[in-house]
Parts: structure tokens; sequence; C-alpha cells
């Protein structure tokens, strides 16, 4: 699958050209990565977004300087970085596990890389307070990394990173040690962190919904290659491929036919005979057989006497706090997922075991054509 | 991210075992009843070193102001020296085998670097001695101080490497490639980060080496030049002409000495070892 590669005419922080790594023996080694471009802009945050496996930290460590290329090129504002080792790129990384020096306070911890740099002392006591008081730990920068909380080391691997105010900082799931209450907060932080100082941030996460929240652009990962390049938007409501259907956010996945081709919408014939109008993600003809995605929230419960395009029975009904789950089987087995907003829901209830028929919003059914 | 040190859960309680309990008794007897008797006699009052004549220092005062006080001291004097050196130098040899070993990625001759490592351990001591006179003639070397030196830094490297591997294996290659990241150099990641992550087990292989060569006799009895003494050697030249008091307290002062050695290495090699550990 060829990868879309953003925009070449502007300045590419990072661009990733064609990059293949296999881990061992090239015949019979671990294919980490199968041929991936990308184009990341300056200022941008910008998420790798895929599966476990996928290839995300392997991409990361090919543009720290930890790993090499099987082939393929890595560019760093033009140049070409293949023969820079880690500690000449211009480029800070935040490692999964942290890697907080323990034998050093925080502040010793966040000075390190400015020393390394040969900042003057006067200097390298001044970025620290500020790179301290970035992540809000000022207080505690006389302490070892051991007497900080998981949160509390994180930020300090985070201003560790920012001290020496890399290019472009490199963040290896920063967030998944932490609970989920933090994690919100840090999403927050994160962001209005690379607002702030205008580094471009490459974000790794299998969360999507940390993706979603954070990215300027997010590339979706499986299985070593790059499926979609988009914003949040155009990954959610524009899905590609039936994997980034089915990876971001929760959906449909219906069996059809393609009937009739007209620009821009496609008529789909379904298993049991209803006619879908849908946005084909490529080019679709007439006679195929496809997969047509909907969110669970474009899909509208109606009484069964109410003319819909689907029929079915309610199966359970899931409580998720502000949203209502309705598990609504179809006369071939299939099951459906239908949300509706639980305040919306008092006066259209329907309980297990009812007859409900299923009507789509407009233009929200996606043909996806792979 | 510390992960500590994992306790193997005991399954089975030993002390059930028939006739665990006098097992043990006999064997702490065998063990550490000679000891015990060498240090008690060894406040003799009476030259007898069988009946006990009431409590006494004088075979310590003999040690260090008596006849052959000066042919102890040189002794001792040569064996701290070379023990000394010997741990210095077969230390530093140790720790970059173990950074060889363990940080220099996969190579062709791995397997069998670890063997040569380690085979030392298994070789009869007797035969390294033969061996390493021979060697020293066939070079035609003078035997003296210096091949004591030279032997001895060889025999100690694996016993340094022993912990110092131990150590490093625990420490996750993250904290390096940290530093790398940050700008160290090859060598800066290694003296500011490595290094000091795996002091405690560097000190702990030095200590180990040190008493290793503070006590060893066959090795130097074999490699030793003629007049050239070690406390083991002088104290086995002196038994030669009958066990006498003074013998049993130069040899409870060393006893007391690898205790002190071995307990240090021991504690050290145990200190920070969460702190350094990284989980993966
Ligand atoms: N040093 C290595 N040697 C051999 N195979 C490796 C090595 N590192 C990674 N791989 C393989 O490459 C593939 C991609 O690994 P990678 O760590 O990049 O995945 P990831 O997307 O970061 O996954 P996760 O979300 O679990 O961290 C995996 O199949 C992995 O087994
Ligand atoms: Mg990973």
């Amino acid at each position: 699958m060829n990868a879309e590669t953003g925009n070449p005419s502007a300045a590419a922080a990072v661009e990733v050209r064609e990059v293949e790594k296999v881990f061992g023996p090239p015949t019979t080694g671990a294919r980490a990565l199968a041929g991936v471009s990308l184009n990341i802009l300056d200022n941008e945050f910008f998420t790798l977004l895929g599966p476990s496996g996928c290839g995300k930290t392997t991409l990361l460590r090919i543009i720290a300087g930890f790993e090499t290329v099987t082939s393929g090129r890595v560019f760093l504002f033009g140049d070409e970085i293949e023969d820079l080792p880690p500690n000449k790129r211009p480029v800070n990384t935040v490692f999964q596990q942290y890697a907080l020096f323990p034998h050093m306070s925080v502040a010793e911890n966040v000075a390190f890389g400015l020393h390394r740099l040969r900042h003057p002392k006067a200097e390298v006591a001044k970025r620290v307070d500020e790179a301290l008081d970035l992540v809000q730990l000022g207080e505690f920068a006389a302490r070892r990394p051991s007497q900080l909380s998981g949160g509390q080391q994180q930020r300090v691997a985070l201003a560790r990173a920012l001290a020496p105010r890399p290019k472009v900082l490199l963040l290896d799931e920063p967030l998944s040690a932490l609970d989920l209450k933090l994690r919100q907060a840090m999403r927050v932080e994160l962001k209005s962190l690379q607002e702030e100082t205008g580094i471009t941030f490459i974000f790794v996460t299998h969360d999507q919904e940390e993706a979603l929240t954070m990215s300027d652009r997010i590339a979706v990962m499986s299985r070593g290659e790059v499926q979609q390049i988009g914003t949040a938007h155009d990954i959610y409501d524009r899905p590609r491929n039936r994997f980034v259907a089915d990876f971001i956010g929760e959906t449909n996945l219906l069996d059809v036919t393609v009937e009739n081709v007209d620009d821009g919408s496609v008529a789909c014939r379904l298993q049991d005979g209803g006619l879908l109008q849908a946005t084909p993600s490529g080019e679709a003809a007439a006679g195929t057989a496809g997969h047509v995605s909907i969110r669970p929230e474009q899909l509208v419960l109606v009484p069964p006497q109410e003319p819909a395009l689907m029929q079915g029975v309610v199966d359970r009904l899931i409580y998720l706090g502000t949203d209502n789950q309705h598990l609504v089987q179809l006369a071939d087995g299939s099951e459906i997922r239908v949300r509706t907003q639980a305040a919306q829901q008092a006066e259209k209830d329907f309980a297990p075991g009812d007859k409900v028929g299923i009507r789509v919003n407009p233009g929200t059914a996606r043909l996806l054509v792979d | 991210m510390s992960t500590g040190i994992r306790k193997p859960a005991r399954k089975i309680d030993l002390r059930r075992y028939p006739g665990f309990v006098h097992l043990a008794v006999f064997c702490m007897i065998i063990l550490y009843a000679p000891l015990l008797i060498v240090a008690v006699y060894s406040f003799n009052a009476s030259t007898s070193i069988t009946l006990w004549g009431g409590f006494s220092l004088q075979w310590y005062e003999e040690v260090f102001f008596g006849l052959e006080s000066a042919k102890f001291k040189d002794a001792a004097w040569n064996s701290f020296t070379i023990a000394i050196s010997a741990a210095v130098v077969s230390t530093c040899f140790a720790t970059s085998a173990a950074l060889g070993m363990l940080r220099a990625g996969e190579f062709r001759g791995r397997p069998v670097s670890f063997a040569l490592i380690n085979l030392p351990l298994m070789v009869p001591e007797i035969v390294t001695a033969v061996a390493t006179l021979i060697f020293f003639n066939w070079i035609n070397f003078e035997r003296g101080i210096g091949t004591i030196l030279v032997a001895h830094i060889v025999f100690c490297i694996p016993f340094a490497y022993l912990p110092i591997a131990a150590r490093l294996e625990g420490i996750s290659g993250i904290y390096e490639q940290a530093a790398l990241d940050l700008y160290a150099t090859r060598w800066e990641a290694f003296r500011l980060v490595l290094l000091p992550l795996m002091a405690p087990g560097v000190l702990s292989g030095f200590l180990l080496a040190f008493i290793i060569s503070l006590d060893d006799f066959i090795i130097t009895n074999f490699v030793k030049g003629a007049g050239v003494e070690t406390l083991p050697t002088a104290i086995f030249g002196a038994v030669k002409q009958g066990i006498k008091p003074n013998i049993m307290a130069i040899s409870t002062l060393l006893l007391v000495l690898s205790f002190i050695f071995v307990t240090l290495s021991w504690l050290i090699g145990r200190m920070g070892t969460d702190s350094g550990r990284a989980a993966d």
C-alpha cells in the first residue's frame, strides 16, 4: 500500500522516505517496517498510532538514531541524518520507561543534556529552572527520581528532554504508565507545552483517544505499514480502509455489493436487500463487493412501523454514562451497535426484545474500497 | 520503575527432611570448629597448642614485635602490595570483559569468550600453578614479586568478573541510550551514567579479587622467587618448623580481615540493586 506523504512543498521537520527495517537476516528476519514514508512538518504535533507490534517504537528509534534502517532514508530539516549518531542529532526522546538516571537528582537529570552541550554554568541553572517550572516541578529539584510518583517522574523525563530545546521531541507512549485521570490531565498539558515551545512532537501511542485529542495529524500504522495519514477528523470520518475504520473508534462494518456509482456517491445493496448511499474511500466499481462503515452514533432507532433501512431486535442495552449503546440483532444474525445520548434517551427508549427499525444519518456511511 | 529483588517463594521446608538437622550441625562443626579453635588458642598464655593456659595477648605481641616479626612484616607488605595491585588491574580487565560480553551486542566468539573467562575457576589450581611456572621459565622471566603479581592478576580476573557482570546484567541499556540521546559521547555515557550505576559491582569485584590474591598459596608458592615471601608462604614456611601459637595469631588476623572483606563485598554488591534496575 502506498502511503500519502503529506505536503512535500512545505519544510518537513522529519522526512521518512521508503524506510524498511528488518531485524535479523534480511530474508528470514522480522520485518518491523515495510516501506514507510512520512512528512512531519515543523511545529507539528504528529502522532504514530497503531496496535502493539506495528513498528511505532522501531520508527521512533530510527529517527533518534538507535536503530539503523535496512533501506530507505531519513531527513531532518532537509539533511540526511543516516550517518549521525544519536548524540549528534538535535532530537530528544522521552522514553516509555522514563530512563531517569537514578543516581542523579531531578535537577542533575534535567541539566545533563545542557552540560553535554557545554552551556555555561549560569545558563544551565537558568534553563533547568525554566524546564522544571514548565512541568511544575520546581520544588522537587533536589529529590532523587525514586522519591517521585510515576506522574512526576514522567514530567521530569519531559523536562529533561525539553531543556536542551531540541528541534524534534520524540515521545514513546509517555502516558501509558499513568492512571486515567493523570493521563487526561497530561494530554492537555502536553498539547499546550507543544504549542508554547513550538517544538515538533512525534508522539507514539496505541490509544486512539489520546491520538485524536492531541494531534495535528495522525499516521495510523499496522504491520509495519502506514495505513492513513490525516487529521483526527480525516481519520475518524473518512477512513481509507477497513483497518483504519475498525481501529479508530467504534464502527459497524456491513457487507455490501456496489450497485451504482455516481460521482461522489455510491449506491450499495445490503445483504437483506436495503439500498444505502455511501461515500467511497477510493475508486469504486459497480458490481464489486465491499464494506460500508457506519459509526454507532450516526444510526437512529425508530419504531418498527416507521420506514427504515434495516429491521432488527434489540438484544442488549448498555449504559455507558453519557451514552447508551444498543446492540441490535439483524435478521441474518449479525449485530449492529447503535449509540444514543443518554440525555435524549427518555422518550424513545427501546428495551431488549423490542423490534426496531434502524436509520442512517444521510452522508455518514462510508464505502471502504480495499 | 524499580522492580526490587524478587525473593523466590520457599515451597518446601528443608528442615522437614529426615536427618537435615544432624547433617547441618555436622557440616557446621567440620567447617568452623577448626577456625574457632585457632582463634581461641591464639589467645593462649601457654606455648602449647593443645593445652589452655589462660588468656594472653603475648602471641599477638610476638607477631608484631618478636624475633620473626621482621620476616612476617616483609611478607605482609608483599602480600598487601601484590593484592592491591592485582585487584586494581584485574578489576579493570574484568570490567572491560563484562562490558564486552554484555554491552557489545552479539558477536561470534561470545559463548567461547564466556567459557574462557570462567574456565580458570574450574581448572585445578595446581595445574594453573605448574602451567604458570613452566610459562615463566619458557619465556625466561626472572621469578620474584613481578611473577607473583602477573600470576595473581590473571587468576583474579574471573573472580572480579562474576560480581561485575552480575551487576551489569541488571542494568538496562536504556540509561546509556538516554545519555546518548542527551548528547553524551560514548565515553561520557559510560563515565557519567553506566559506571556509577555499576560501581557497587565493580567495588565488590575488587574486594573479592583482593582477598583471593591475599590468601593464595599454591600458585604463589610455585612462581615466587627464592627469598620472596607472601603471608601464606611465610606461614607455611614457619609451620614446617612446627606450629607455634604465633602462627595462630597471624591466621586469626587474616581470618578477621577476610571476613571483613567478604562481608563488605557482599554488602556493597547488594547496595542499590533496586535503583540500578529498570523494568523493561
Ligand atoms: N531488537 C529487535 N529484534 C528483533 N525484532 C524486533 C526488535 N525490536 C522490535 N522487533 C520486532 O519488530 C516489530 C515492531 O516492534 P516495535 O517495538 O516497533 O512495535 P511497537 O509498535 O512499538 O509495539 P508496542 O506498542 O507494543 O510498543 C515487532 O514485531 C517486534 O517483535
Ligand atoms: Mg513500542
